[in-house]
């Protein structure tokens, strides 16, 4: 018999959430153990922190708004999600800064507590939102959660501040329960996180289980929600943000190749969560060299790829900029090198903690002189993991330096990677040259790679640097002949690689009126919007390019293929540039440059927009 | 994958001709580069290594051309990251022998960042820097080192820079080899090359080198048979600084002043003069010594500064390594991806 306190529960495919508040206020724990509580419950998500630039922006105010987003669904999903469908709000700011991104309809939850006169004023409200008709067309949930954490924490002997830290959890504990969600993942992680202060993690157990008996037993709630297990391919799983899935690559990269792994990087946003993440794998061999400056990270990595490192910088725009003439050194003295920037909005300082696309010209281009490079990047967080082997892979085969192009929303965001078996991935062969028959530093094998001579080995003693090298001896040249020579070889070992990697594919229709070629972290977007375009009726089909320099040796077949070719990029047209002057046909672009991802929206208005429907715009 | 090296004693016994490659050299004619250059292949057979262990690294520069002469392993880099290319070389096969052979501008200005932070790690390398106070390979401009108010291609009027002194950075950056030498007295560079290869931690040579075309004779008060004693102290542990050619002069500390003494005046005696210890880890007296050179009418000192042990970068990189494979035991696949929370879709 149904008690009275039992709510209905409804089945839903798909839901987004965004926790918000302070950036003190630790959204971006909340919202990241609720992915891994997710994860773990086996849907598919995908997640999108957002935070600003300063670490602690005064408290109330709108520029300290700290949000983290997250999708998860029963079926198959690739983005975070346009609109949330539920905010979690802790003070009027992050409800003022995130209203306008909600779904008509959407759940508001809010801590009352913080909608004091002060607040109010410091979000800019000139009259209470929660009382002035504001937030009509939502649906409110008024929660005191600062004084329901301060009530379930009465007899412990913490501060009062301490206490009041805890009420994000109190948050968490609601939507545990209004997702239909287990505590317990949480509750084990806090027990490790808070070995050595057993008040703080009684404390925050006890608000989160208090949060999660508030649903189960207040008249507020009426319903919750079930998202079932997303069906996806038979395996074992784990969620990994982008830059996690790059230093996971990395380290097995190492172990395909036998190289230990040498990484020469200085913090920077978006990209210091890959050195953080290295450094802890020191059982596997791997030397995290946290340098003085850019310029040294890359170089020591160059004299690590010298002396047989598998030789790794990491950085984002600015960064990059710095290493470039270092990585003309790596052309020129043709080392393995990998280079990972993770992009984030420029020029100059620009905006460190959001998106953008804008440094593909300078990877492909940014060198003095004729200094061709391999460029790659990822289409989500979890291709992070296989596109760092594969510049791995490419840099030992063909003695070059590779550039990986990633961005703050792989960066940070979220999904979950199926484990592959180790046999499943490419193997990395790597062989020293230890012969002196024969020996010349610049002899090329059939892929135009110069030897690996390490240090070390016997007779082959030779000297390298960033003078023109005599084509075969390795000696200083100046003979213009040879320094032509040697210029057309660089280009053409850079051009083979086409040949060692994967055709363009398309998905959808393989000809026809319309297709949409993107590149790195737009996949997600640009396949929603193809589905979402689809069921109105509008066909277009999708080829992603995750080979920049050079592009697979197919792609002039594909593009030819289609009467229009629409490019979205979060630039004002990079690759659109590429492909006009590489192939000679005219693209459409859709550009965006606000430091946010493309809706997936905005996409298909495009798309609509381009195939002549009414309905775009 | 690891190379592979055996022995830490050549097999085979090196002459300084193994270690010349056996190209043209093209520096001009009375470079006091030769001099480096010949006193580094004479001593590279007592460095201990065999010559396919030995790597040499440099920069951009007249000096920097130095890597292809010698027959070891050898990276002629850009401008200024000698020392951070040589910290890749070094870490990631830390037992190779890793020299840098830089300039003044290539060190000093360019290079500046990574010369003291290589010496604050205190790493493992040897680095050399032929100091001769001037651009040399761009044509004469000044150099960090050149004195204040010299008249240069890109300073008609005089330079308006106070001068580096490199023994100073290189102290005050925490080097715990530190060390001086003449490109004309090859025997006294002979012994500072040789004593930098021994030590442990990272060493700093600066070689005072002679630029024939652009600073000709910058040196010649410290190197010529006739002005050298009254112009030159030489460093020896364990002795009273006296300089003059007939070491009638010494060195005596009045406070934290040095003062010059006659040893002849009758008031004063050899006692009295300060007894050089370049195993003070205290670096004052560095700073102490290394101040003559700003001082008018005091010799240039010129050997070993300040040598003392602390634990080395690369030692103390290679342990933490060691100790963290021996607690969590050595990593694999397995250990990798399924270290965090994982859940199974069947």
């Amino acid at each position: 018999m149904a008690q009275e306190t039992e709510k209905v529960v409804r089945d839903i495919d798909e839901v987004t959430i965004r926790f918000a508040g302070d950036s003190g206020d630790g959204m971006q724990l909340t919202g990241s153990q609720f992915t891994d509580t997710t994860a773990i419950v086996g849907n598919d998500l995908s997640t999108l922190p957002d935070f600003p630039a300063e670490i602690r922006a005064p408290a109330g105010s709108l520029s300290g708004v700290s949000g983290f987003q997250l999708h998860f669904s029963s079926s198959d999903i690739q983005t975070p999600g346009d609109s949330p469908d539920v905010l979690v709000a802790m003070n009027p700011a992050a409800l003022k800064v995130n209203l306008r991104d909600l779904k008509t309809n959407a759940t508001i939850i809010v801590n009352t507590d913080s909608f004091d006169t002060k607040n109010l004023k410091l979000a800019k409200f000139d009259s209470n939102p929660l009382e002035d008709g504001t937030l009509a067309k939502y649906n409110v949930i008024p929660i005191p959660l600062t004084q329901l954490t301060m009530n379930a924490l009465t007899d412990l002997t913490l501060s009062l501040k301490e206490k009041e830290k805890c009420k994000n959890f109190f948050a968490l504990g609601i939507m545990y329960w209004m997702y239909n969600r287990p505590v317990e993942i949480t509750l084990k992680w806090l027990e490790t996180k808070f070995k050595k202060k057993p008040d703080i993690l009684e404390a925050n157990q006890r608000v989160l289980q208090a949060g999660y008996n508030y649903g189960d037993t207040t008249e507020i709630f009426t319903t919750r929600y079930e998202v079932k297990p997303a069906k996806l391919p038979k395996g074992v799983y784990r969620n990994v943000s982008g830059n996690e899935a790059v230093a996971l690559g990395f380290v097995t990269a190492s172990l395909k190749s036998g190289l230990p792994l040498f990484l020469g990087s200085y913090p920077i946003t978006p990209a210091s969560e890959i050195l953080q993440e290295l450094s802890k794998y020191k059982n596997f061999g791997v030397v995290t060299f946290q340098a003085e400056d850019e310029i040294a990270g890359v170089s020591s990595a160059i004299g690590a790829a010298f002396a047989g490192a598998l030789a790794l910088t990491t950085t984002s725009g600015p960064g990059l900029s710095l290493k470039t003439e270092a990585i003309g050194l790596a052309v020129m003295t043709e080392l393995p090198l990998v280079v990972v920037d993770v992009q984030r909005g420029g020029p100059s300082t620009g905006l460190p903690t959001k998106t953008e696309q804008a440094d593909l010209m300078q990877a492909i281009y940014g060198r003095h002189g004729e200094a061709p490079a391999v460029v790659l990047c990822a289409q989500s967080p979890a291709d992070c993991f296989y596109m760092a082997i594969e510049a791995a892979r490419i840099a030992v085969k063909f003695m070059t330096p590779v550039l990986l192009l990633t961005d703050g929303y792989l960066a940070f965001g979220s999904e979950p990677l199926k484990i592959p078996k180790f046999e499943e991935l490419s193997d990395i062969p790597v062989k020293f040259r230890t012969e002196v028959e024969g020996f010349y530093p610049y002899l090329r094998d059939e892929n135009l790679s110069r030897p690996w001579a390490i240090p070390g080995t016997p007779g082959l003693e030779h000297r390298i640097g960033g003078l023109e090298k005599k084509d075969v001896y390795g000696n200083i040249s100046y003979e213009p002949e040879n320094h032509d020579i040697m210029i057309h070889k660089r280009k053409e070992k850079v051009e083979k690689v086409k040949f060692d990697v994967p055709e363009l594919e398309v998905e959808g229709d393989q000809e026809g009126e319309l297709l949409i070629l993107g590149w790195g972290s737009t996949y997600g977007s640009i396949t929603e919007a193809i589905q979402h375009a689809k069921a109105k009726g509008y066909k277009a089909s999708h080829a992603h390019l995750r080979y920049l320099n050079p592009m697979p040796k197919n792609t002039l077949d594909v593009l030819k293929r289609f009467k229009k070719v629409l490019i979205p990029e979060l630039n004002l047209g990079q690759l659109a540039a590429l492909i006009k002057t590489q192939f000679l046909i005219d693209v459409i672009q859709l550009n965006k440059v606000m430091g946010q991802p493309f809706k997936i929206l905005e996409i298909e208005n495009k798309i609509i927009e381009v195939l002549g429907g009414k309905n775009g715009k | 994958m690891e190379n592979k090296i055996d022995a830490v004693v050549p097999e085979v016994k090196y002459t300084a001709k193994d270690f010349s490659s056996g190209l043209e050299v093209k520096w001009c004619p009375g470079c006091g580069d030769y001099s480096i250059l010949a006193q580094v292949q004479k001593t590279s057979p007592d460095f201990g290594e065999r010559k396919e262990n030995i790597v040499w690294v440099s920069g951009i520069g007249c000096s920097s051309r130095f890597p292809y002469y010698m027959n070891n392993y050898g990276f002629h880099s850009i401008h200024g990251r000698a020392a951070a290319i040589a910290t890749g070389v070094k870490l990631a096969n830390p037992k190779l022998q890793v020299w840098v052979a830089t300039g003044d501008g290539d060190m000093m200005s360019i290079g500046g960042n990574h010369f003291i932070h290589a010496c604050r790690r205190n790493l493992n390398l040897k680095i050399v820097m032929f100091n001769n106070r001037i651009y040399g390979l761009t044509k004469g401009q000044f150099s960090p080192t050149s004195e204040k108010g010299k008249i240069t291609k890109s300073s008609p009027y005089g330079t308006v820079d106070f001068p580096f002194n490199a023994i100073k950075v290189a102290t005050g950056s925490g080097a715990t080899f530190v060390a001086r030498s003449l490109d004309r007295d090859p025997k006294h560079m002979q012994e500072m090359i040789s004593r930098a290869a021994k030590h442990k931690g990272l060493a700093f040579i600066e070689v005072y080198q002679n630029c024939p075309i652009f600073n000709d004779g910058a040196f010649f008060p410290l190197t010529e048979k006739e002005t050298k004693p009254d112009n030159v102290i030489l460093l020896e542990h364990g002795k009273p600084l006296v300089f003059g050619a007939n070491k009638d002069k010494g060195i005596m500390l009045d406070g934290l002043n040095p003062v010059i003494i006659d040893l002849n005046d009758g008031k004063h005696s050899i006692n009295d003069c300060l007894v050089h210890d370049e195993f003070d880890d205290n670096p004052t007296r560095v700073f102490l010594l290394a101040r003559f050179t700003d001082l008018p009418g005091f010799p240039t000192p010129i050997g070993v500064f300040r040598q003392f042990n602390k634990p080395t970068y690369d030692d103390d990189y290679v342990h933490q390594i060691a100790q963290v494979k021996e607690q969590k035991g050595v990593g694999d696949y397995q250990k990798l991806m399924f270290a965090n929370n994982t859940w199974e879709v069947n």
